[in-house]
């Protein structure tokens, strides 16, 4: 089991990063849609414990987590956020294509779905080059409903991929609730079980459950050179693009989100790490050195010049 | 404001309803057609008035989805599905371009498909290579699909009412820029008479102006400024790629002896290099300078502010061609309006 205090410090660190993001965006200089993982940051955190740079990560829309509890810069993410040549694609891709390949982030992409099969042809490039590595796939509930998910699963079995899908089942498409997307019934679970993909579900903010299902999914990946996927029970906080709460919309129950917010993975992080008498201590040393660490990613954002449209032409075609 | 103002969105929603309520078979689809932003406010109230099994939301499965949609048209319902972007839909080609398009000819006439897409074209705030592609010249190249590109609040419920009832399939292009546009009520036209795709807006000797969707507003105002300057262009809509009424462009042309076609598509193999085309063949001998093609350059558009001012044609890109080929030079417009968004009203970040 990692430390749990490590886990705890990156979790608040998304935390904060999303919440500087939201409370600057009315500046309006981060000029792009942009979809915040508030609520939801435990899972990257956690799966990333059982990762190395050897290993791949693909992701969607909802990438800030993902891309940051992978090791992706921070000074990259503002800045790209903000358009700027320091972003991780200097402006081209905005919050929603995404990539740090130092730190094996390969891509996130806008399309709903669109890079599950992606991230199973990287599995499919692991397993030819006789990689060590694992590719973990992000996607949430609403992909699930894309062919492209089927489709790929039903490949990775197939072909037994060393692919983690890690399915973060916040219970909406934008406004959409599961109940008008799919039968009451439904587990992805089972469903991704029945088409041959070892699979797990779990409660997506507790976090000893999400530390255990990841690592048992991803050692049975590493040593079966098998497809995994784990359903994670999550919910997000905040509307589903945009800096702000949307509740005075009543498109979920107030009760459901009561629930969900007391069901808070820092929370409950901070619950189970309580006891330690250091812990006071520690909360408020990392606390700190984030906020720096924050104030010096927007100073380098700001700082960063836009890049010169001349530049627009480059890069359509590979050389 | 004009007396009686309605919108772009209210137009649409009005013919919508009207149509639901003139074929009581129909059906609406769509992601979040019936959330708290009823698709930037062009269904409201579509699934109070006529219930949830004619008009739903659905799972995020395009493909398939389009594909249900075609079947249920082919077996005599009609339906209209819209999707936030067109590049969304683009799960969804095999359905419209392998079965809808070709149903009709392919089964020698038996079989026809009432279905009518709504595709919402983005733009700004950083829609970036995935949010904002205009792909009306790649639907018109397809036989067997109609296409429909509107652009100003008057005729907007009407080509999509005559859409939905026309038993093609139909693509309908709406850019997010045009729905706060805003007309006066007494000069929209009514739901259920024919449209006119080709419309002259403006007349004008000097130059003629072919466009369609947001860039027609451009046009308009390149129109209005130019006018000043005692350069009158005439202004014609075409509505429809699929229905020109060619002669309307050719004669236009062979009196103002210049062309400006514009489009918001890559400008490469697109709708307005096939009128361009077709105006060298028509109108040679008539044209005083090159038809000139304003469109997007031929590449994905960045996200970042700082790197698309220049990315779609405006107001300045009119001025340009125009006082060039007339041979006077007019002072450019400028503008502290940010590039990226067409008004206060949207400031993002969808
Ligand atoms: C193919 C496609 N359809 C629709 C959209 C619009 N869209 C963007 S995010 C989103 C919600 C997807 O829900 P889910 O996969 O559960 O992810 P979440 O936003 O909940 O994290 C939708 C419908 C899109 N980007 N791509
Ligand atoms: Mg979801």
């Amino acid at each position: 089991m990692p430390d749990l205090k490590e886990v705890y410090f990156q979790t608040l660190r998304i935390r904060k990063i999303e919440e500087a993001i939201a409370e600057r965006y009315s500046e309006q200089k981060m000029r792009c849609p942009t979809h915040l993982s508030i609520g939801q940051e435990l899972v990257p955190v956690a799966i990333s414990q059982y990762l190395t740079t050897r290993d791949k990560a693909y992701s969607s829309h909802r990438a800030h987590a993902h891309y940051l509890a992978k090791g992706g810069d921070l000074s990259k993410l503002i800045a790209e956020l903000h358009g700027k040549s320091g972003g991780c694609t200097a402006g081209r891709g905005g919050s929603m294509h995404l990539s740090d390949l130092d730190c094996g982030f390969i891509a996130s992409t806008a399309i709903v779905g669109n890079s599950i099969p992606l991230a199973t042809g990287n599995a499919l490039h692991q397993q030819l080059s006789q990689s060590d590595g694992i590719t973990i796939s992000y996607f949430g509930d609403g992909a699930t409903e894309e062919g492209a998910f089927y489709e790929s699963l039903n490949f990775a079995t197939v072909r037994s991929l060393p692919i983690l899908y890690a399915c973060e089942n916040n219970q909406y498409s934008v406004y959409s609730p599961l109940s008008v997307r799919q039968p009451a019934s439904r587990s992805i679970a089972k469903l991704a079980a029945e088409i041959g993909v070892k699979s797990f579900s779990v409660d997506g903010n507790d976090p000893q459950r999400v530390l255990e299902a990841s690592q048992a999914a991803i050692e049975f990946i590493r040593k079966e050179r098998k497809p995994a996927l784990v359903e994670y029970f999550t919910y997000r906080h905040r509307e589903h693009c945009g800096p702000n709460f949307d509740d005075e919309l009543n498109y979920r129950e107030a009760h459901e989100v009561e629930e969900w917010l007391a069901n808070d993975p820092l929370k409950n992080l901070q619950k189970l790490l309580s006891s330690d008498s250091d812990f006071s201590h520690f909360q408020a040393r990392v606390s700190e050195q984030i906020t720096q660490e924050i104030e010096a990613a927007f100073n380098f954002a700001s700082s960063s010049p836009f890049g010169d449209p001349i530049d627009n032409e480059r890069y359509i075609y590979a050389k | 404001m004009p007396n009686n103002s309605t919108s772009f969105a209210t137009q649409l929603q009005k013919a919508q309803h009207h149509a639901m309520q003139n074929d009581p078979g129909m059906i609406c689809m769509g992601l979040g057609i019936d959330d708290p932003k009823a698709i930037f406010g062009t269904t409201s109230g579509l699934q109070t008035a006529f219930g949830q099994s004619r008009v739903f939301d659905m799972p995020t499965a395009e493909n398939a989805m389009t594909g249900i949609g075609v079947g249920a048209a082919i077996a005599g319902t009609r339906v209209l599905m819209t999707h936030q972007r067109v590049d969304f839909f683009l799960l969804a080609m095999d359905q419209l371009v392998n079965n809808a398009a070709k149903w009709h000819y392919m089964f020698n006439g038996q079989m026809s498909v009432p279905l009518t897409i709504r595709l919402i074209v983005g733009r700004g705030w950083g829609q970036g290579p995935t949010h904002q592609q205009s792909l009306q010249s790649w639907f018109s190249h397809i036989p067997g699909l109609k296409v429909v590109v509107p652009g100003l609040t008057d005729n907007a419920g009407q080509l999509l009412y005559d859409a939905i009832m026309d038993n093609n399939p139909t693509i309908f292009l709406e850019h997010r820029w045009l729905h706060n546009q805003i007309a006066s009520e007494d000069e929209c036209q009514p739901l259920t008479e024919q449209p006119r795709h080709t419309r002259i807006l403006r007349e004008g000797e000097d130059y003629t102006i072919i466009s369609n969707s947001y860039m027609l507003s451009e046009a308009l105002q390149a129109q209005k400024y130019m006018q000043q300057f005692g350069i009158q262009c005439e202004v014609i809509e075409i509505a429809s790629p699929t229905n020109i009424d060619w002669h309307v462009l050719y004669q236009s042309v062979k009196k103002s002896r210049r062309c400006i076609v514009t489009d918001m598509g890559h400008t490469f193999c697109s709708l307005a290099s096939e009128i361009a085309n077709r105006i060298y063949s028509e109108c040679f001998q008539s044209l005083l300078c090159p038809v000139t093609t304003l469109g997007l350059p031929h590449y994905p558009e960045p996200t970042s502010y700082g790197l698309t001012p220049d990315y779609y044609p405006n107001i300045n890109s009119f001025i340009q061609t125009i006082s060039g080929n007339c041979g006077v030079d007019i002072a450019r417009i400028t503008t502290t309006q940010h590039h990226d968004i067409p008004g206060e009203w949207f400031k993002g970040p969808f």
